[in-house]
């Protein structure tokens, strides 16, 4: 087996005790435990008094803005960490071009920015 | 490598598997008994800074009461809500928890890293090793995976739980994640930049490589100098918004929202929740001192030279980051959530970004052999230009701002 299987095989393996792991707990846990459901005690917590309305409410569309923004920097991340490690084979060309990526992304954070999109109100 | 240096090490498949679970055991057994000395080690050192005493009645100073506590949980009720989407609901604790486990496999804990043959090569059973799980050749980017699908286990649990808070604490909880998750991957792009590879074990071998010295004293070679402490503190900041912890815990913001994402978990699924937490914070500790403080790397000093003082040089350096974190909860206040998305997008990732252009700049000068007068001219030209770049922005910012109220007076009278 080569060294590069082996040690992809060895978190594999690991994984694999984990999951057992969190299956052991809840297994033993639900041979001692009491189960006693009934309707009050299976109702959504909501402080004590009745909950009402529905239980998925819309949330902020912002929270949607800044994923699709995280979506822009995580495929950013995905063209830096390969010539991060092969910077030696670029030299001047390699970087004057990241830095032109880089320069083109921020501008796109900026222009972000300058939307609003940024502020929390 | 390895396979090189032992021949019997490719035919051996028995030995090769028994090391391996070998490490597996020994790493879960370490992780859930530093899990268990972590809890109370918050509780107790929080309850010395707030003047309490803290847990202790259980063992020796409280020592037992984390085990205590989840004996405790496994005989308590489990409340599965009417409303809950039941197999979201259950997945969420694996997500949460597996990925948790899974980041300490890439984390070297130990090995002799002195001197010019110090590789960190361990010999074990006659088999030639690492003191880590695994060292998968893409061994940092599997943290960044990792605590990516852990944002999963958060979800889910609040969207599983059909319940308001969880709901809210979830979502604040991803957006919190992800807006900080960039800022992490580009401090650890620096260091990458630092030492050409993504192999965690690289790292530590680069960090362990005699520094520049200063008159009599050497200055380790560790990437928190190397990188110029900025990556440094921008992943520490990161990476307590990441992990939840004050002053980054809105997340479950007992004011606001109960519980958070957990509010509707008891019982054992909620110790397995707490349990991840912990252990996030621990394998955090432990990738910031990988990353940025030579991991295992350190001088013998007066002790006698062998394999284990990398252990406990790892260990120390551990400790530190532990203390840290708890300091942090002892002291900080909460922070707002538009303050906490406003250091995120608008401070830590452009500085983060500006800084890894400078550095590879330093890199690509350093391979081409610039003079130092042309590598400095470069640093102060190029600082000069981000300065002059982050003036104007917060010019337009403010004359855009101090327009808009004119106008608005304006319109009141």
């Amino acid at each position: 087996m080569s060294d590069y299987l082996r040690s992809y095989l060895t978190v594999g393996i690991f994984g694999l005790v984990g999951v057992a792991l969190v299956g052991v707990f809840l297994g033993l846990g639900r041979i001692l435990r009491p189960d006693h459901p009934n309707l009050a005690k299976n109702e959504a917590y909501e402080s004590g008094v009745e909950p009402t309305g529905d239980m998925w409410s819309q949330a902020n569309i912002r929270y949607y803005v800044f994923a699709l923004l995280f979506v822009m920097f995580d495929v950013e991340a995905v063209f830096i960490f390969p010539w991060a490690a092969r910077l030696e084979a670029y030299e001047v060309f390699g970087l004057i071009e990241m830095a032109i990526f880089i320069f083109i992304l921020l501008l796109g954070l900026i222009y972000a920015w300058r939307k609003g999109v940024l502020k929390w109100v | 490598m390895i396979l090189g240096l032992d021949p019997l090490y490719v035919g051996d498949f028995m030995g090769d598997l028994l090391v391996t679970l070998l490490k597996v055991v020994v790493a879960f057994v370490f992780l859930l008994i530093s899990v268990m000395l972590m809890v109370w080690f918050e509780r107790k050192l929080i309850s010395d800074m707030q003047n309490r005493i803290g847990p202790s009645i259980a063992g020796p100073w409280g020592i037992l009461q984390t085990l205590a506590d989840g004996i405790k949980l496994f005989f308590k009720e489990d409340l599965v809500p009417d409303n809950a989407d039941r197999f979201a609901f259950k997945l969420a604790p694996y997500l949460s928890l597996v990925p948790a486990f899974l980041v300490f496999a890439v984390v070297p804990l130990g090995g002799d890293f002195n001197g010019d043959d110090g590789d960190g090569v361990v010999t074990m059973f006659g088999h030639d090793t690492f003191l880590q799980v695994a060292d998968p050749p893409m061994g940092i980017l599997f943290f960044l995976a990792m605590s990516s699908i852990a944002i999963y286990g958060v979800m889910l649990a609040g969207w599983g739980s059909g319940s308001k808070y969880p709901l809210l604490g979830s979502v604040r909880a991803s957006a919190q994640m992800v807006s900080y998750e960039a800022a992490l991957g580009l401090a650890i792009a620096a260091v990458v930049l630092q030492t050409g590879s993504l192999s965690t074990h690289d790292m530590v071998l680069d960090q362990a490589a005699p520094g520049f010295s200063l008159g009599a004293f050497g200055i380790p070679n560790w990437n928190i100098i190397v990188t110029g402490f900025v990556p440094f503190v921008v992943f520490l900041i990161a990476g307590t918004a990441e992990l939840n912890r004050p002053p980054f815990d809105l997340v479950e913001a007992e004011q606001e929202l109960v519980g958070g994402f957990h509010t509707e978990y008891s019982s054992i699924r909620f110790a397995l929740f707490f349990l991840a937490e912990f252990m996030n914070t621990i394998t955090m500790s432990a990738v910031i001192v990988t990353l940025f403080l030579g991991g295992p790397a350190g001088p013998a000093l007066f002790l006698p030279e062998g394999w284990w003082i990398g252990t406990v040089w790892f260990f120390l350096k551990l400790f530190i980051f532990l203390f840290m974190f708890v300091w942090f909860r002892a002291t900080l206040p909460r922070f707002r959530y538009d303050q906490l998305m406003d250091l995120g997008w608008k401070l830590l990732i452009p500085l983060s970004l500006a800084w890894f252009i400078m550095l590879a700049g330093l890199r690509v000068g350093d391979s081409e052999n610039w003079s130092t007068t042309k590598t400095y001219a470069f640093v102060l030209g190029f600082m000069a230009f981000c300065g002059l770049m982050a003036t104007l922005l917060t010019a337009a910012i403010n004359t855009a701002r101090s327009e808009r109220i004119k106008a608005m007076e304006d319109a009141n009278g």
